[in-house]
C-alpha cells in the first residue's frame, strides 16, 4: 500500500456517491435550505475542487469553504510588515512559497524580491535555520505561518537555534490555532453550519479530543477527514449519516494517521515555544480572540517582533475584494465582483486567489473542468 | 499549507539529529523524525511509512487502520441493494 492510489479508486468513489444520494433522501429537508458542511482545511477545499466532488453530490448538500488556508487569512497589514522587514539591508527574509505572493497594500514579498530585497523561499523552517548558520553576518528572519500542523516544525527550529546559541535567527510569527477559529465559525451569526469535515493534518498533531465541544456543546457532527477524494467522500458520508441518525459525534475517518491524543512530542515542542495571544487579526474575518500564538518570554531573543520595530497596523482590504464574504460562505467565489477579471491567480487582488488551497484559486483552476460525476485517477 | 505526503523511511542519516532519508513518491529527502521517537528509537524507524510535512515526519501511517478504512468502503458496496433501515 502506498496510501495514495488506494484512496483515489473511481469504482469505490462511485459507490460512495450513490450511497450519499440514497442517504440524503432520508434526511428530512433541512429548513428549506441546503445542508451546509464546512471543510475547515484548505487542503480539503483543494481536493473538492480538483476532483469536482461538489458536483457529484445531491443538490441538498453544500460545502462551505472554511478559513483553514493560512495564506488566505493573512491580513494585508501583516504582509506590509513582512515587506518592511524584508527590505532591511541586513535581513534575509525566508518563508514558504505561497506566502510570497500574497498582496500587501504596497506590494507582495515577491515584488519586494524583484526590487532587490533578499527574500528566500524555503521548504522547511529548518532550512531557514541552515541559512542563518551559513550567513552569520546577516539577520535571517523566518516568517512562520500555519496551524498546528506547521507549528511543531517552527518550534523545533527555534529549540535548535536556542540550543546552538545562534544569534542571527528570528521568527516573525503568524501561526494560528484551530480551535478558536472553529469556535468563531460556530458563533458567527452569518453561518448556520450543519456539520464539519475536520482538518486531517492539524489533527495528527492535536488529536481528536479537542473537537469534543463541537458535538457536546454545539450539537454538530464532525468527521476528521483525509485528503484523497475517497477520504473526502467517505467523511462527507459519515457526517451525513450522523445527520440522518440525529447523532452528534466526533468521528475519525483518517485513523491511519490521526489518533485520539495526537502527537505527544509535537505538542510538547509547541508548548515549549509558543503561548496564546489575546487576539489576532484575520483577513476578511476581523479579530478572533486567542486565535494566534506568539513566542514565550524564554524565546524573546528569537522574536522578530521584539528584535525589530514592526508597525503592526491593520489595513482594510481594497473595497472591490469580497474575500470575507467568500470565507464565511455568504457568497461563492465566482460571485465576487472581481473574480476572474481584476482578480486571477496570476494577478491576485485578494488572498483567496493566491494559494491552490484558496477557494477562489481552486475554483478558477478547476471549476471549468469538472461537472462530470467521475473521479479522475 | 497543512498538506503532508506519505513516504517511507529508507535509512538513518544521523541518529543524533534524528535525521532520516525518506522516499516520497520516488524522490529521496532528508526528514527529521524527532516527533516519532516517543515509543521507539530512531534506529527502529527504518521501513516505517510516515506523513512528511515541512521537513518533519509528523506521524506514522498505520497500515491496519488504512486497511480498515478501505474495508468500511467495501462493506458499503455490499450493502447496496438492501432496503433502507
Ligand atoms: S475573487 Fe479575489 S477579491 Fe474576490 S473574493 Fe476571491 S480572492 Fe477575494
Amino acid at each position: 500500500m502506498k496510501y495514495v492510489d488506494e484512496f483515489r479508486d473511481p469504482a469505490r468513489a462511485r459507490i460512495l456517491v450513490e450511497e450519499i444520494h440514497r442517504l440524503v433522501a432520508r434526511i428530512p429537508a433541512a429548513r428549506g435550505r441546503p445542508l451546509q458542511i464546512m471543510e475547515v482545511c484548505g487542503g480539503h477545499t483543494h481536493t473538492i475542487f480538483r476532483y469536482g466532488i461538489q458536483q457529484m453530490l445531491p443538490e441538498e448538500v453544500e460545502y462551505v469553504h472554511g478559513p483553514g488556508c493560512p495564506v488566505c487569512v493573512l491580513p494585508m497589514g501583516r504582509v506590509d510588515d513582512c515587506v518592511a522587514l524584508a527590505e532591511r539591508p541586513e535581513v534575509i527574509f525566508s518563508t514558504f512559497g505561497d506566502a510570497v505572493r500574497v498582496p500587501g497594500s504596497r506590494k507582495s514579498l515577491l515584488k519586494a524580491k524583484a526590487e532587490g530585497a533578499d527574500v528566500r523561499i524555503v521548504y522547511a523552517p529548518l532550512d531557514a535555520l541552515a541559512l542563518a548558520r551559513r550567513h552569520p553576518d546577516r539577520e535571517v528572519i523566518f516568517f512562520g505561518l500555519g496551524f498546528e500542523t506547521t507549528m511543531p516544525s517552527t518550534a523545533m527550529a527555534l529549540i535548535q537555534a536556542r540550543k546552538a546559541g545562534i544569534g542571527n535567527f528570528s521568527l516573525f510569527c503568524n501561526h494560528i490555532t484551530i480551535i478558536p477559529t472553529i469556535k468563531a465559525m460556530l458563533d458567527s451569526p452569518d453561518l448556520q453550519l450543519d456539520g464539519f469535515l475536520g482538518p486531517g493534518h492539524v489533527s495528527t498533531v492535536i488529536g481528536t479530543r479537542p473537537y469534543d465541544f463541537i458535538a457536546r456543546d454545539y450539537r454538530r457532527p464532525i468527521t476528521v477527514a483525509g485528503f484523497e477524494p475517497l477520504d473526502v467522500l467517505q467523511s462527507t458520508y459519515m457526517v451525513l449519516k450522523q445527520l440522518a441518525d440525529r447523532r452528534c459525534e466526533v468521528e475519525n475517518q483518517y485513523a491511519r494517521v490521526v489518533r485520539r491524543d495526537g502527537n505527544g512530542p509535537a505538542l510538547a515542542a509547541i508548548a515549549e515555544v509558543f503561548e496564546l495571544r489575546e487576539f489576532f487579526e484575520w483577513r476578511g474575518l476581523g479579530s478572533i480572540d486567542q486565535s494566534g500564538v506568539r513566542l514565550r518570554a524564554a524565546y524573546a531573543a528569537y522574536d522578530a517582533e521584539r528584535k525589530f520595530a514592526v508597525a503592526n497596523i491593520s489595513i482594510a482590504d481594497p473595497k472591490s475584494c469580497q474575500c470575507g464574504e467568500v470565507l464565511k460562505g455568504i457568497i461563492k467565489p465566482h460571485q465576487c465582483k472581481v473574480f476572474g477579471t481584476a482578480c486571477t491567480p496570476e494577478t491576485p487582488l485578494g488572498s483567496l486567489m493566491v494559494s491552490s488551497e484558496g477557494a477562489c484559486a481552486a475554483h478558477y483552476s478547476y471549476a471549468r473542468r469538472t461537472g462530470s460525476p467521475t473521479v479522475p485517477a | 499549507m497543512c498538506l503532508g505526503v506519505p513516504g517511507q523511511i529508507v535509512s538513518l542519516v544521523n541518529p543524533e539529529e534524528a535525521l532520516a532519508m525518506v522516499d516520497v513518491g520516488g524522490v529521496r529527502r532528508p526528514v527529521n523524525v524527532s516527533f516519532l521517537l516517543e515509543d521507539r528509537p530512531a534506529q527502529e524507524c527504518v521501513g516505517d511509512w510516515v506523513l512528511v510535512h515541512a521537513g518533519f515526519a509528523l506521524t506514522r501511517i498505520d497500515a491496519e487502520e488504512a486497511a480498515r478504512t478501505l474495508e468500511l468502503l467495501e462493506e458499503l458496496g455490499e450493502m447496496r441493494g438492501e432496503p433502507d433501515a
